[in-house]
């Protein structure tokens, strides 16, 4: 099944300057390792080298945070869209 | 009716709404907390005086002293208020890039702003605070984001006003800044009733003024982490700049003026109304219209409303 992730404006010189990638994956852990087969680039950059997500991004399936989900092992369905985001500040 | 000796008197104990009208779910009541009402106009008017008295408490602020805040807003013009009715000088950091009005409002208050570049948005200016209260020790840093006075305006004021005005509440919806709002209202809300749930609602932050250059650039509010955040909250959803603006109009067409992060937070209590089978949600409405007028957000296309809202800190 195919899903979207939509990649912040600092991540895509990572990913040939795509604002969005379709890929297919049943779980977000899936999505991510193709992510990384097709653009090398991205790896270590949401996901850690010990598998954790970054400290300063926060994904989203169809807006809502993974953490809250079931993190990497959310299930997902077609037409998903999977949102990456770097933390920022209010107030 | 009450005679108040002065203003700081008016701050605190907002009206609680029931604006289940609004919901899409009739099993499941909203009711509104309109921070608006607040003399500062919002929500930040609590823990700016919360901020400023523990100061005072603990020998850092004492007359003569400036203090010195980074803000996008609201926070800003709270301390303004209470800097000016209290004499204390107030210098506020501020992205050059926010509504027009809240600049103005500073101005009313005979507070100093220091611009913060827009394209840095608000991690910029918490950047640029942060080094000038390094250059200039002589100033009282309140610093929100750190600050444990901020989360405890709430569980002592904020979230107590809503379990006694609306003890049945099953779910809180808010959003997330600083965090104070969340980790002292839902530590409060849990400590009645563990099964409240807890919803942060993200708004919107223009992708062209998060002033990322990587992602260590990143920051996560100090409150959050040391009150255990990520715990506390039960979900955490982000609502996209159109649907803020779709809710805000709605909010308006039952009579409440909110300001453009209320129609975020509505969405978010919309969505959670739609995802449970019966319940009480309460949602904070964290300042009024009125600062937010030059954006058009009411009246203007919604096209152009959304366009806007891609380059200016509403939030």
């Amino acid at each position: 099944m195919a899903v979207e992730i939509r990649l912040p404006t600092l991540l895509r010189v990572h990913a040939q300057g795509n604002s969005s990638v379709s890929l297919e994956g049943s779980s977000l852990r899936e999505v991510f390792d193709r992510l990384i087969e097709q653009f090398p680039a991205m790896a270590g950059q949401v996901i850690t080298a010990e598998g954790s997500f970054h400290k300063f991004v926060n994904v989203y399936v169809n807006d809502d945070d993974v953490r809250y989900l079931d993190k990497l092992d959310t299930k997902l369905n077609d037409g998903d869209v999977i949102t990456i985001l770097p933390a920022v500040a209010g107030g | 009716m009450t005679l108040y000796s002065n203003v700081l008197e008016l701050i605190g104990n907002t009206p609680l709404v029931d604006i289940s009208q609004l919901s899409p779910n009739p099993s499941v009541r909203i009711v509104a907390k309109l921070e608006g009402q607040n003399p500062g106009g919002s929500v930040k008017d609590r823990i700016a005086l919360y901020m400023i008295e523990d100061a005072e408490k603990n020998g850092k602020l004492s007359s003569g002293s400036t203090i010195l805040e980074p803000s996008s807003g609201n926070t800003g013009i709270g301390l303004a208020m209470i800097a000016r009715a209290k004499n204390y000088s107030l210098n506020i950091v501020m992205p050059e890039n926010v509504s027009r009005e809240r600049r103005q409002a500073l101005e009313a208050w005979g507070a100093n702003i220091i611009d913060s570049p827009g394209s840095q948005g608000s991690n910029g200016a918490v950047r640029m605070a942060q080094r000038i209260a390094k250059e200039n020790p002589e100033y009282v840093f309140l610093y929100q984001y750190g600050n444990p006075a901020n989360p405890r305006a709430h569980f002592e004021g904020t979230g107590p006003e809503i379990y006694r005005d609306c003890p049945e509440v099953t779910h809180f919806v808010a959003g997330l800044g600083t965090s104070g709002t969340l980790i002292g209202v839902g530590s409060f809300l849990k400590s009645k009733n563990p099964d409240v749930k807890v919803w942060a609602i993200e708004p919107p932050s223009g992708e062209m003024v998060d002033g990322l250059r990587s992602l260590d650039d990143g920051y996560i509010p100090p409150i959050f982490v040391e009150n255990n955040g990520s715990d506390l909250l039960d979900r955490r959803t982000i609502i996209s700049p159109r649907e803020s603006i779709e809710w805000l109009r709605k909010i308006a067409s039952i009579g409440i003026f909110a300001g453009i992060s209320s129609g975020a937070v509505m969405a978010g209590a919309a969505r959670c109304a739609e995802s449970i089978s019966e319940g009480v949600v309460a949602v904070v409405f964290a300042d009024g219209g009125w600062k937010y007028l030059s954006t058009g957000a009411w009246s203007d296309d919604i096209d152009l409303v959304v366009e806007r809202a891609k380059s200016i800190i509403y939030f």
